[in-house]
């Protein structure tokens, strides 16, 4: 857990390392089997709900598919790179293509209130748990 | 048919000399292309906003180092994760004949363009034969 942001050189380390941590963690189960599919997907746990982070630098925000259903999320799209005529290319890394991943996160969720958000090459989806999967405090008699 | 787009794994900056905090940084993906008019390297370095990009030029080495603001990730817990998150920095050995103080970037959507224009007298004449 990286709950201290007060020094911010060691807040970035402790990120990482937290990341590292639960690297292909069983938390999904068999959800998701295409773990090492496109594209790379980080799930959060924040308060109740969840935040599921997205890296897709240099799309189109018209290229891109979020669909949501009981507990899968689906997101499709596809990148496309243009060079422009008359140029050589000396270099290439980056890859354009289409991509389709479906995840089945292991909560109930509610499809209706998932938000999505591109920023900075980034994808964020906020996905709130089911009212009826959030646990209730037993009262005792 | 398009391709179908496969994961490609942060790779490490590895450096000469250590960095006085312990944070990893990563290498971002980069394409290079030449155009008569000038030389453009395009950088994918997602969650790195336009104020966060710097672009140095010394000896004719062109570095490009961007910061993520991970303060987002403050309050959230990781329960599953397939790619770390971390600054980026990359350099490239550029020849001397860019015009060093033409050179312009763009941020969009996580991607640095980064346009270095040939100098006038690096620019192709076509010759013609006789």
């Amino acid at each position: 857990m990286f709950s201290s942001f007060n020094d911010p050189f060691e807040a970035l380390f402790a990120l990482q390392r937290a990341l590292d941590a639960r690297t292909a963690s069983d938390w999904m189960g068999r959800g998701t089997a295409a773990s090492g599919s496109f594209p790379p997907i980080n799930i959060f746990q924040k308060g109740e709900d969840f935040v599921a982070i997205v890296e897709l630098p240099g799309l189109d925000k018209s290229d891109l598919e979020i669909e949501a259903k009981e507990n899968t999320i689906r997101i499709s799209g596809k990148k496309t790179i243009a060079y422009g005529q008359q140029a050589s290319v000396h270099r290439r890394e980056r890859v354009a293509g289409v991509f389709d991943r479906t995840l089945s996160v292991p909560i109930r969720i509610e499809p209706g209130g998932i938000k999505a958000e591109y920023r900075d090459g980034v994808l964020s989806l906020f996905i709130p748990r089911a009212d009826a999967d959030k646990p209730r405090a037993i009262k005792i008699s | 048919m398009a391709q179908e787009l496969q994961v490609q794994q942060k790779r490490e900056v590895e450096k000469k000399t250590e960095g006085t905090i312990p944070a990893r940084v990563f290498v971002p993906v980069t394409d290079i292309f030449e155009t008569p008019e000038a030389l453009t390297v395009v950088l994918e370095m997602p969650g790195v906003g336009p104020n966060s990009i710097e672009a140095n030029v010394e000896n004719d080495i062109v570095t490009i180092e961007g910061r993520i603001d991970f303060t987002k990730y403050e309050g959230m817990q990781p329960v599953y994760t397939e790619y770390n998150v971390g600054h980026y920095a990359r350099s490239f050995q550029i020849s001397n004949k860019i015009d060093q103080g033409k050179i312009s970037a763009e941020m969009k959507d996580g991607v640095v363009t980064l346009v270095l224009p040939k100098a006038e007298q690096a620019k192709a004449r076509r010759i013609k034969v006789a």
